[in-house]
């Protein structure tokens, strides 16, 4: 610990905030008197929800944008005067790569060497050790557009780095790639460091965050914390706890533990709940508070999520009104919900879904996980019933897709990632209009808008347009639109990748309570987090499912040794490797 | 001290050069892998070339039109024989102006024309005999048509008679004669007058588009984060969307003399020296749209609206600006091609007017001026 903090303090400054401020229209600042500083030689991750300012502020420090008040130095140079020493000494990497998708890898490579000004005698030496160290040596002639997010990432990485940068600035690296690409950049980032570069690495991960050497975070335009994350999490040292043996009521149990006084916050985690409690809780009181018989409750280690929503002053209670308002579906027959039966779609010669089977029964939650581009929103759309599969049925609470797509569509809900709002209808414009596509009119249509924006708190909102709203409430909205017409199957796409953890929380309450009330869901996800609110996983990796299961017992078949208690994203990861060693064999 | 600075310079100066030719080569190799690039510099003019080389005609082949001779004498006969020879006029003739009242309404005949009763004592008498044109205003291109051939052939026929009876009385001739498209081949000068709109399609709607397009994906932010100065980022643009929209003008060119037969008078120079002008405001204006949306849909409404609009309809390309209402004549002022469009109809149908070239030229460059300058002022290395 002091260790790591003496040689923090040895290390050159790379960056320097002073009270940066900057403002867009009449919005509250996006970023609010910023004071912080950044060294070379470590990793230092700006982690926030999206909205939170990362981009901002990296722009900010590339001299791109100005700050309203505030000063920032880069190397030395203020951004003001000297943007342009700046831009000669560092690398950035924007959200979207910053490649040119017409052009080769290799013609790629050229621009930005000939732009950065690499000499012409270096680069044979240069751009070898880049695409070693990328690993795309053999693609040199392939179209920066035909290549894969995780290959993309990586050359925007070379790119950066041609003119051996002393600062190198990474928005959002971990967007839209696999956890196995992800987990290759951060180790090619990490070997830069030695080097002595300074990396500003930004995320909305908190389980990146963990792994960085400082972080800043930030939550709306406020530097939250500086710092080591140990630092960080030490504040909730001591308050986590496992509870365990509620197999099979886990979401009721977590409604009630979440209605506790003394309980700063709790997610699922798999079969056990986590649990943040206040300082000086006593963990067994709970357990009779709870009145459960059969429960275990143990500590465990923090996370840095877990001091992250404690310093937001703890997550939302477990009661859901949405729910309330549901009426329970019976249990009946017991014929699955969601059926998908070899389901496969061919594109050309290009087989996106290959034989995907499953069934998800009422009230579960069943999650399909995998990589972009892995078929997840292939397989997704056909049981929407929006794609025609090449071969294999999909039913949706009975009904064929094939055969009778309207009325299996009109029996779920649909909440994509980026929330298919109309940006430029007002509130109730939307609710209504939604109420409209589900058939809803008259007193019906009325009674469910209304109570749609008392549950969601809507009202205030009523007649701002949707685009402008935060983040948090666009999410509600979404759900609030999706579950309009009381669907008995409810299809999630990625709903909460980039959200804030609390916003994050009160969508799965909601989302717990409908299941508790017996409403099916599907959620795809490359997002680890989301994973473990499923009952079920099905892995899909190029177009198959290569495993299926609760997320414990997936968890538990690559468990080993060295790594007794592996994360969601551990398991992918060996997962997907071993299905890959399988295939190549 | 003094020969370091020196050599810093040099470097300077060829770091940058090195970098604008990087910047014009990666741009030239979109283009060439673009579909939409090539779809708007060299498909797209084809198109609008063969619609207005062949589909377009403001000129009428044979118009049918309705001939009243009143009283039948062998005067009027002989009249009615030039009507009938006339190679513009398909003539069906009858007593009674009453008699093509229906088929006037219909559209089956486009005018009338009266030969009153008293027209052969009139031209007997030297009075100067009176012919009534009766036409469907609806489409007054047409109904002009009728009104002007039927001048033509009554004042031509009227010049027949005159020379037979010029010994009795010198009679005034009017003889009319069209210079530089004697044949009046509306093609003749709508082809011309493409190459303008084909210049504004590749110089604004394109420029503006692929600078979007910058914004939209990206690849903009990244590039300003580099070494790379403004200027540079603009030439880089410039350069390559300059020496395509030539090339998109000589393809156009070499179809209008090699397809459509129209003449070529003037000289190569001009051409190309009135072609270049009249990039600088479109490129301006192209530069000027992008770095204010940043986003290529409404990058494309912005051109269509501000640069091909204006350049088709405020031109003089299809309508007569003199005609246009005060207001609308001043807007005129400002559209480029407006001053490219007359010069460029000379250089193909008159010649070399070097006087007229100049002043046009003098004026598209101030327009351009004016343009880069806020395009440059809008495109420092800043994002917002």
């Amino acid at each position: 610990m002091t260790n790591a903090a003496d040689s923090h303090a040895s290390r050159p400054e790379v960056i320097r905030l002073a009270g940066v401020t900057k403002k867009f229209g009449a919005a509250p600042p996006a970023l609010d008197d910023i004071t912080a500083s950044i060294r070379g030689g470590e990793i230092t991750g700006l982690v926030g929800p999206d909205g939170a300012g990362k981009t901002t502020l990296i722009r900010l420090m590339t001299g791109l944008m100005l700050p309203d008040a505030g000063t920032i130095e880069v190397l030395g140079f203020d951004t003001r005067t000297d943007a342009a020493s700046i831009h000669a000494a560092i690398g950035y990497m924007p959200q979207r790569f910053g490649l040119y998708e017409d052009l080769s890898i290799q013609e790629n490579l050229d621009l930005y060497a000939d732009l950065r000004g690499l000499p012409k005698s270096e680069r044979p030496a240069v751009y070898d050790e880049l695409l070693t160290f990328t690993d795309l040596k053999r693609f040199t002639t392939r179209l920066a557009g035909n290549l894969s997010g995780g290959m993309k990432q990586k050359l925007g990485l070379a790119c950066a780095l041609l003119k051996k940068p002393r600062l190198l600035l990474l928005d959002e690296p971990g967007v839209g790639v696999d956890p196995i690409s992800r987990r290759d950049l951060w180790k090619m980032v990490e070997a830069l460091t030695s080097e002595g570069i300074g990396v500003l690495w930004s995320t909305a991960y908190l389980d990146e965050a963990e792994a960085c050497d400082r972080v800043l975070l930030l939550n709306q335009g406020k530097l939250l914390f500086a710092g080591i994350p140990s630092e960080l999490t030490e504040r909730v040292a001591g308050r986590v706890f496992k509870l365990a043996g509620t197999t099979g009521r886990r979401r009721a149990t977590l409604a009630r533990v979440l209605d506790q006084d003394n309980v700063v916050d709790g997610v699922i985690q798999g079969e056990a709940i986590r649990i943040v409690m206040q300082d000086r809780s006593d963990p067994a009181a709970l357990l009779t508070a709870l009145g459960s018989s059969d429960g275990q409750i143990a500590p465990t280690s923090p996370r840095f999520e877990d001091a992250f929503v404690d310093m937001l002053g703890g997550g939302p209670g477990g009661r859901s009104k949405l729910a309330e308002a549901t009426r329970a579906r019976p249990a009946d027959s017991g014929r699955p919900v969601i059926e998908a039966r070899g389901l496969t779609k061919r594109f050309g010669d290009f087989t996106a879904a290959a034989d995907i089977t499953f069934d998800v029964q009422r009230g579960e939650i069943f999650g399909l996980l995998g990589p972009n581009g892995a078929g997840k929103s292939t397989t997704f759309k056909m049981l929407c019933g929006l794609l025609k599969p090449t071969l294999g049925e999909g039913r949706v609470a009975g009904f064929d897709l094939r055969r009778d797509g309207a009325e299996a569509r009109n029996r779920l809900g649909y909440m994509a990632q980026k929330f298919s709002l109309y940006g430029d209808l007002s509130v109730a414009q939307n609710l209504a209009f939604f109420a409209g596509v589900y058939g809803l009119a008259g007193t019906q249509k009325r009674d469910r808008t209304s109570l749609m924006s008392e549950i969601f708190d809507l009202g205030p909102h009523a007649s701002s347009n949707a685009k402008d709203l935060p983040l948090g409430l666009k999410q509600r909205l979404a759900l609030a639109c999706a579950v309009m017409h009381e669907p008995d199957a409810l299809f999630l796409d990625e709903p909460t990748s980039g959200v804030d953890p609390i916003t994050r929380r009160e969508f799965w309450t909601h989302i717990n309570g409908l299941v508790e009330k017996g409403i099916t869901v599907l959620v795809t996800t490359h997002f680890m987090d989301e994973a473990e609110y499923c009952d079920r996983i099905s892995l899909i990796d190029r177009g198959r499912s290569i495993a299926l299961g609760t997320p414990d017992a997936l968890k538990a078949r690559v468990a080993s040794p060295e790594n007794p208690d592996p994360t969601m994203e551990d398991a992918f990861i060996a997962l997907v490797q071993g299905a890959n060693q399988r295939a190549a064999a | 001290m003094t020969a370091s600075t020196h050599s810093t310079d040099r470097e300077a100066r060829r770091g940058s050069a090195r970098r604008l030719a990087t910047l014009v080569r990666k741009e030239s190799l979109q283009v060439v892998r673009d579909p939409s690039s090539i779809l708007i510099a060299f498909v797209l003019p084809i198109v609008l070339l063969f619609l207005f080389g062949y589909g377009v005609s403001l000129d009428t082949a044979k118009t049918r039109v309705g001939l009243v001779i009143e009283a039948q004498t062998p005067l009027t006969q002989d009249l009615a024989a030039s009507f009938q020879a006339s190679r513009y006029f398909e003539v069906s003739i009858d007593r009674d102006r009453r008699a093509f009242e229906e088929a006037l309404v219909l559209g089956r005949v486009r005018g009338l024309i009266v030969v009153p009763a008293t027209f052969a004592a009139d031209f007997a008498a030297q009075k100067s005999p009176t012919v009534q044109v009766i036409v469907d205003g609806s489409d007054p291109n047409t109904a002009s048509f009728v009104q002007n051939y039927t001048q033509g052939v009554v004042t031509n026929w009227a010049a027949l008679r005159g020379a037979e009876v010029a010994a009795r009385a010198p009679a005034i001739t009017v003889e009319q004669r069209f210079w530089f498209n004697p044949e009046l081949k509306s093609r003749n000068f709508l082809v011309p007058g493409s190459i303008a709109i084909v210049m504004t399609l590749v110089g604004t709607l394109l420029t503006s588009l692929v600078v979007a397009r910058e914004w939209e994906r990206g690849t903009m932010e990244a590039i300003m984060a580099t070494p790379v100065t403004a200027t540079e980022l603009l030439a880089g643009k410039i350069l390559p969307y300059f020496l395509l929209g030539l090339t998109s003008m000589t393809l156009c060119v070499a179809l209008a003399v090699l397809l459509f037969g129209v003449p070529f008078r003037g000289s190569l120079l001009a051409l190309y020296v009135l072609s270049a002008s009249f990039l600088v405001p479109a490129l301006g204006q192209g530069l000027l749209i992008s770095a204010a949306t940043k986003n290529q849909f409404l990058a494309s409404q912005a051109a269509l609206i501000s640069a091909f609009l204006p350049a088709f309809l405020l031109s003089g390309f299809l309508f007569e600006i003199s005609s246009m209402p005060t207001v609308i004549q001043w807007i005129t002022m400002i559209v480029p091609a407006r001053y490219l469009i007359p010069s460029l109809q000379t250089v193909f149908l008159a010649g070399d007017i070097w006087p007229m070239f100049l002043r046009d030229i003098a004026i598209m460059l101030l327009i351009g001026a004016v343009l880069f300058f806020l395009a440059a002022r809008s495109t420092k290395k800043r994002i917002a």
